[in-house]
């Protein structure tokens, strides 16, 4: 019908220009990343193509080692955010007076400026003078300052805290939605059964929540996986390499030493990551829809 | 239907359980920004001393008056801050309302895949693709200028926008756009005249929730894109001035309130629009 043609045309023209947006500022540097990644490319004029000589490099690098880093604090800062997240959200659901007030006042990490929320946790941990090591000394848990960011182990649990510290209250605002979303009646069937609070979040608010869990665990993997600003505020990195994550390293090699080429191959390796946990996710997602059909 | 403020009713201790926990989960949230304000309030030489006092005493707002000439390009900072975020929304609006009325109307061939396309754009926010979009903004001739800050930031504020508004004016019945149909209207008019109006709140969520977005995220292109001083957002502003060797921490602090205190503000007035704009997907239908 020509109607309908005149129709899919008019849908093209109305997605043209967000298409053709995210084809040059998202899909084109994507296709550049691969390509720079088997070249040498740098602040020399000339560019060699060295084949997979930087994907050789990273591996006998100590890049192996920042991959592994990278994992265990990633799944570290996500398990965390996760299970504040949820309780969070399962007392905020709470019909108790003041839950709205709440609500709000979960909210200003996620809102006000992520630098700037970095900042005032850069103060906190600091040793001579800061908060934590203060009133961990008040409490006689500590004999003597401890200056969170200068040792590796610390700094390395500082990150993530703060990592936590901005992810949680979009898990627990967008869990308590989904809490929300639960019919009340399955509720109110179960109460008139006799059953407890507590049987009733086992048995019916968790396993309702499940797919909603794994939704924003992947959405809340992909941005922890490439966070950034936050370790490079707060450690850059340091000390010795320490909080140093796959996407810190790549900033490092690329921007900071100006190698684009290892910064691209690092990068890739990267993007292949958050694919799988794509793939993962979209598998998982489609098993739950199945699943509920039946 | 008594039921369920039956079934809501809590004992003595239940209550106290979860006052508790909300205090403890509160607590964690919002000490950063008690300890920020307090830190504000101190007098330099009380900062730098042990033993560590949380309440200051002789605290007094000095710091909000001399950070002004501790940091000289604060008013700018703030400025470039709403100039970059305002610029996005207005990009991300022109981008994602066409695309998401397209998606939420027409059945095309692809447009399920074309849709999960859109969504994976957010996967390489951030720094992953810093490399070629330096070269893509060196080319442009645009580093070192605002356009450097906003072109990049628009591409990734554009799926959420785009998810939004489509569920959105999914929602609207169909047969308006058929009541128009028949009346003649054109397809354009009937965008324009019909659907856009009724779908107004949910843009307006939308541009509310990008330009909250594009402020809170303002760091890693400004940081990489821009050098100069009198185009940088807020946030890059005082990571220079945190970044020197002795940071006046009481006016890095006074002067970060200033700078959230514009998204405080939104927080409080519009905080029944951001939950559900933030939220949105949670609930699938």
């Amino acid at each position: 019908m020509g109607v309908q043609r005149s129709t899919i045309i008019f849908a093209w023209v109305l997605l043209f220009p967000a298409l053709l947006y995210v084809t040059i500022i998202v899909a084109y540097p994507l296709v550049d990343t691969i390509i720079l990644s088997f070249t040498d490319a740098s602040l020399k004029r000339v560019t060699n193509w060295v084949g997979f000589e930087n994907y050789g490099k990273i591996f006998n690098d100590t890049f192996a080692s920042v991959i592994v880093r990278t994992f265990i604090w990633t799944f570290f800062s996500v398990s965390i955010k996760m299970i504040i997240g949820t309780l969070g959200a399962s007392m905020l659901n709470a019909a108790v007076p003041g839950r709205a007030l709440f609500r709000v006042l979960t909210m200003p990490p996620w809102i006000v400026p992520m630098a700037i929320g970095i900042f005032m946790w850069g103060w906190m941990y600091n040793g001579q003078f800061g908060m934590i090591s203060g009133l961990l000394q008040r409490f006689g848990i500590v004999d003597s300052p401890v200056a969170f960011l200068a040792y590796g182990s610390t700094a390395f649990w500082a990150t993530i805290v703060t990592d936590v510290w901005i992810g949680v209250p979009m898990v627990t605002l967008y869990m308590l939605a989904a809490m929300q979303a639960i019919p009340q009646d399955l509720y109110e069937a179960a109460w008139t059964d006799g059953a407890g609070r507590f049987y009733r979040f086992r048995r019916i608010t968790l396993p309702l929540l499940v797919p909603s869990l794994v939704t924003m665990s992947m959405l809340s993997l992909i941005s922890t996986f490439n966070s950034f600003d936050i370790i490079w505020i707060l450690t850059r990195g340091g000390p010795n390499g320490e909080t140093t994550t796959m996407i810190i390293d790549t900033y490092r090699t690329a921007i900071g030493s100006y190698k684009y080429g290892e910064g691209a191959a690092r990068a890739v390796l990267i993007c292949i990551f958050l694919s799988l946990f794509c793939l993962a996710y979209f598998r998982l997602t489609s098993r739950f829809s199945t699943g509920a059909k039946r | 239907m008594s039921q369920p403020a039956m079934i809501n009713r809590y004992k003595w201790y239940e209550l106290i359980g979860i006052y508790a926990g909300i205090l403890l989960f509160l607590t964690f949230v919002l000490a950063p920004f008690i300890e920020g304000f307090l830190v504000s309030l101190k007098p330099l030489s009380q900062l730098f001393s042990s033993p560590y006092r949380f309440i200051p005493e002789h605290g007094s707002f000095d710091a909000y008056r001399t950070m002004w000439t501790s940091v000289p390009g604060f008013g700018w900072y703030i400025f470039n801050s709403f100039l970059i975020s305002g610029s996005i929304t207005i990009i991300v609006l022109i981008l994602v309302v066409p695309a998401a009325y397209a998606f939420a109307r027409f059945e095309f061939r692809g447009a399920g895949l074309l849709l999960g396309a859109f969504l994976a754009v957010k996967m390489f926010s951030g720094a992953v693709l810093l490399i070629p979009l330096f070269r893509l903004m060196r080319s442009f001739g645009v580093l070192n200028t605002y356009f450097a800050m906003i072109i990049p930031g628009v591409a990734f504020i554009i799926p959420t926008g785009i998810w939004l508004l489509h569920t959105y004016i999914r929602r609207i019945p169909r047969e308006l756009d058929e009541a128009a149909y028949v009346d003649g209207a054109s397809q354009l008019y009937t965008l324009r005249r019909v659907i856009l109006p009724i779908a107004m709140p949910g843009i307006t969520v939308v541009a509310i929730s990008s330009f909250i977005e594009a402020y809170a995220q303002q760091f890693i292109y400004a940081l990489t894109f821009n050098s100069k001083t009198e185009y940088m957002p807020l946030p890059v502003g005082l990571f220079a001035y945190f970044g020197r060797q002795e940071v006046v921490w009481n006016e890095l602090m006074a002067a970060s309130f200033v700078g959230i205190a514009p998204a405080l503000v939104v927080i409080f007035f519009l905080q029944r629009y951001l939950v559900s704009g933030l939220t949105a997907g949670a609930v699938k239908q």
